[in-house]
């Protein structure tokens, strides 16, 4: 049984989103308690004792790491007689740290990698900053999951009342999507070809809006902060409406550019991010707005016409 | 040739069985889920070593009814899950993407070429 039952690389997105967007700063006990290395081991002993702790960090004066003392080593330290020795001599000098900006799953990691109780945590310039045990780490993913939870139960009830939401005529699918939530990524399209294909639209038709809106999702759950997707139909048209809540696209010349992509290495590595999704979304619509800007949201309206003579998907115009 | 070939004709180790068997229109080779969105169309089945639940996702918005996961790749529970609630039979192989498309190419190349 790992120390934190928790891998990096696998489980829900949720909470691999978590565990790399929480640092370990947020996560850490500081100001840590500290011992220095000139002074007893007694003091030690009542430091952990008054503090209902089973370790601390050893600094010189000007505040760096200097080693770790464990209750083990007091207990050591009581054995042999030499309580009122210095730190100096029980401490364990080579020390696994880490930095206060490395992601949460840095710790997970290494928790349960070295199986240590403890670690230093270490600033940019080397300074000791804070302590992190695997109870804080508990603790702090409890509070963000419970969090994480509360919301997509708010967006759950929320998507709810939108369904089936009708307006003269005319139908509005509406679906939230969540930032890095490849766990559902897929399920708005899915949802808005299945009401499509009830409609007993034409199949052309259908797969069109389909590979818009997959597309249109998945930027949302790639690029931006979260977004909702929707679908309107209309008697005459479709429109496929995505928009999200920044951070803006800078160049929208490049965006649309085939081949040209921001998305990050491991994004890529699970086949997104080939710089195809806007352009694919132009290609099947027969009118394509959007509008965006750095520091404000993107909105993309791709609109498929439900007339005779409409372009076809596989065209490739 | 028909789904269960994939198995029967080239020994494809069944990763996900309940599907449809159905006549397959062609097959389609890529790594990129976009381009697979652009372009496989119809396809029959789709040739990749994209083991994750969006691979399903993709086939299943494209209309794909079988996917032959390459390089020996391990299928994750979830994806296997997805695709056994869209019906679209998943297969394993040891062989490359380039070397599955050979094998299917006799089989599938015409009415893939067709279909371009």
């Amino acid at each position: 049984m790992p120390v934190v039952p928790l891998s990096p690389d696998a489980g829900p997105q949720v909470v691999l989103e978590l565990i790399y967007r929480l640092k370990i700063r947020d996560v850490m006990t500081a100001p840590p308690v500290t011992a220095l290395a000139s002074e007893p081991m007694r003091a030690v002993q009542y430091r952990l004792r008054d503090n209902g702790i089973t370790g601390l960090p050893v600094v010189d004066t000007a505040g760096r790491l200097a080693g770790i003392v464990s209750m083990d080593d007091v207990i050591n330290a009581l054995d042999t007689g030499r309580i009122e020795s210095s730190v100096e001599e029980f401490m364990t000098r080579q020390v696994i740290v880490l930095e206060d900006d490395m992601p949460l799953a840095f710790a997970v990691t290494y928790f349960n990698r070295y199986k240590f109780g403890r670690f230093p945590i270490l600033d940019r310039e080397g300074l000791l900053v804070g302590i992190v045990t695997a109870s804080d780490i508990v603790n702090s993913l409890l509070v963000a999951m419970n969090e994480e939870v509360e919301r997509l139960e708010a967006r759950l009830s929320d998507r709810m009342a939108e369904e089936g939401n009708k307006v003269e005529g005319q139908t509005r699918l509406s679906f939230p999507v969540v930032h890095f939530d490849f766990e559902n990524a897929g399920k708005a399209s899915a949802e808005i070809k299945k009401a499509l294909k009830a409609r007993g639209m034409d199949q052309q038709i259908v797969r069109r809006a389909a590979v818009a809106s997959y597309e249109l999702e998945l930027n949302i759950v790639i690029h931006s902060l979260g977004g909702t997707i929707s679908c309107l139909i209309a008697k005459d048209r479709l429109e496929i409406l995505a928009e999200d809540e920044g951070p803006g696209i800078p160049d929208l010349e490049d965006a649309l550019r085939e081949g040209f992509s921001t998305a990050n290495p491991w994004v890529r590595s699970l086949g997104f991010g080939a710089g195809m999704g806007l352009p694919n979304v132009k290609r099947v619509a027969d009118e394509f707005f959007i509008d965006s800007g750095p520091g404000r949201g993107t909105k993309v309206r791709a609109l498929i016409a439900l007339k005779q003579g409409a372009k076809n998907a596989d065209s490739g115009s | 040739m028909r789904t269960q070939d994939l198995e029967k004709k080239f020994g494809f180790k069944p990763i996900q069985g309940e599907f449809v068997d159905v006549e397959l229109a062609g097959a389609y080779t890529s790594d990129l889920l976009s381009d697979v969105m652009a372009n496989a169309k119809s396809a029959g089945v789709l040739v990749t070593i994209q083991a994750h639940k969006n691979t399903v996702a993709v086939a299943s918005l494209v209309g794909i009814s079988a996917i032959v996961i390459c390089n020996g790749r391990e299928c994750p529970e979830d994806m296997v899950e997805a695709a056994k609630g869209e019906g679209i039979a998943v297969f394993g192989t040891a062989l490359s993407q380039f070397e599955v498309s050979g094998r299917l190419w006799p089989e599938l190349g015409a009415s893939a070429r067709e279909k371009a």
